[in-house]
C-alpha cells in the first residue's frame, strides 16, 4: 500500500520539477532576465556580462521583442534559430539534453535509496539478538563445541 | 552485534558500490581524455600555416538568400575563396569590397568566392550584402566549423584548389595582394 503511493509522489515531484520552467516561457519576462539567460556566441558568457558588437546587437532585439509583447519562449526560439542551441544558457528540455535536468533528479533519489538501505540494513543488524545462555547471563555454545567441552572435561576428571 | 548473517549481506552492496564508484571515475576521466584529445589540434588553419596542406572539412550550409542549401562538395572542380565573416565585424567591412572585386575579376577562371555569414542576424547579413553590393553567393555558417577549420576570429578567408585541399589562408583583414596570391595558388594545383 506504501509503495504505490511513494511511486505517486515521486512522478508528482518528477512532473513539478519540468513543468515549472514550461509554464515560465509562456510568461513576458524582463530585460535582466532574458540578458541573463541568452549566451554571446563569441564571448560565451551571458549577455549580461557582454558589451561585444553581437552581445549589444541581441540585446537590443530582445529590447524590441518584449516591447512586442513577445514571450520568454518565443524570443529564445527565435535566438536559437538565429544562432543554434548554444546561445541558450540552459539545456533544452528534449531530446539527449534533458539527461541534464533528469540526471540531477534520479542521482538525489538513488542517493536516498541507497542511504535508505544500508540505514535499514545496519539497524536489522544492531535488532538481532544473541542466544542466552544458562541463567539468561552469556551466550550458548555450539552443541558440538560443548560435548567436546564436556568429553575433556570428563576425561580431566577422570 | 552483527550477525555473520547480516556481514554476509553487506558485503556485495559493499561491493557494488565500490564498483560502480570506480567505473563511474573512470568513465568520467576517459570522457576528459577524449576531449582532450579530440580537440586542439588547431584545425585546418594551423596546419596550412605551418607550410602543409589539409584537406578543406566538408560542409553543407543554408544560403541566405533562401534558395536552398550549398555544400563545399558541390563546388569540387572549382578552386574556391571561403571568407568567413560577420556584419557586426569592422575588418570584414573593409575587406567586402575588395572580395567583391576580386570575386569579378576571376569569374572567368571559374573561382568560386563563397561568404560563410557566422554568428549573425539573417536581416543584418542581407543588410550588409546589399550595402556592400555582394554578388557571390553567401551562406549561414555555424560554429559547427569553428573547430575543424580552427577558426580564431572574424573575419578569416581560406583558398581551396579544385581537388578540396587548402593552399592558403589569412587571419583578418585581406587585402587585394594577398587575395591575388591566395587564388593563384589555388588555380596553380
Amino acid at each position: 500500500m506504501r509503495r504505490p503511493a511513494a511511486v505517486l509522489a515521486l512522478l508528482a515531484a518528477v512532473s513539478l520539477a519540468l513543468s515549472a520552467p514550461a509554464l515560465a516561457g509562456e510568461r513576458h519576462p524582463s530585460q535582466a532576465e532574458m540578458e541573463g539567460e541568452i549566451i554571446c556566441p563569441t564571448c560565451h558568457t551571458t549577455l549580461d556580462q557582454s558589451s561585444s558588437p553581437i552581445a549589444e546587437r541581441m540585446k537590443a532585439y530582445i529590447r524590441e521583442r518584449i516591447a512586442q509583447g513577445a514571450t520568454k519562449s518565443r524570443i529564445e526560439n527565435e535566438l536559437v534559430a538565429q544562432f543554434g542551441q548554444s546561445v541558450l544558457a540552459s539545456p533544452p528540455k528534449k531530446g539527449f539534453d534533458l539527461l541534464a535536468w533528469l540526471l540531477p533528479l534520479v542521482g538525489i533519489v538513488a542517493g536516498a535509496a541507497v542511504l535508505g538501505l544500508l540505514v535499514w540494513r545496519w539497524s536489522r543488524g544492531r535488532e538481532a539478538v544473541p542466544r542466552a545462555g544458562p541463567a539468561g547471563l552469556a551466550p550458548a555454545l555450539d552443541p558440538e563445541l560443548e560435548r567436546r567441552l564436556d568429553d575433556e572435561l570428563s576425561r580431566f576428571d577422570a | 552485534m552483527p550477525t555473520l548473517k547480516s556481514e554476509m549481506g553487506a558485503k556485495p552492496l559493499k561491493s557494488g558500490v565500490q564498483g560502480a564508484t570506480v567505473a563511474v571515475v573512470a568513465a568520467l576521466f576517459g570522457l576528459l581524455v577524449w576531449k582532450l584529445v579530440s580537440q586542439g589540434n588547431g584545425g585546418v588553419a594551423k596546419t596550412v600555416d605551418t607550410g602543409k596542406i589539409a584537406v578543406a572539412p566538408g560542409w553543407k550550409l543554408p544560403r541566405l538568400d533562401g534558395g536552398g542549401t550549398l555544400s563545399l562538395a558541390a563546388l569540387r572542380g572549382k578552386p574556391v575563396v571561403l571568407n568567413f565573416w560577420a556584419s557586426w565585424c569592422e575588418p570584414c567591412k573593409i575587406e567586402a569590397p575588395v572580395l567583391e572585386q576580386a570575386s569579378q575579376k576571376y569569374a572567368a577562371d571559374g573561382v568560386a568566392f563563397i561568404g560563410v555569414d557566422m554568428e549573425d542576424f539573417k536581416s543584418d547579413a542581407r543588410s550588409f550584402v546589399k550595402r556592400y553590393d555582394v554578388s557571390y553567393t553567401i551562406v549561414r555558417g555555424s560554429r559547427a566549423l569553428w573547430e575543424p577549420y580552427g577558426l580564431t576570429g572574424y573575419p578569416e578567408t581560406f583558398f581551396v584548389d579544385g581537388s578540396g585541399k587548402v593552399v592558403g589562408h589569412y587571419a583578418g583583414q585581406i587585402d587585394v595582394k594577398q587575395v591575388d596570391e591566395g587564388v593563384k595558388r589555388a588555380l596553380a594545383r
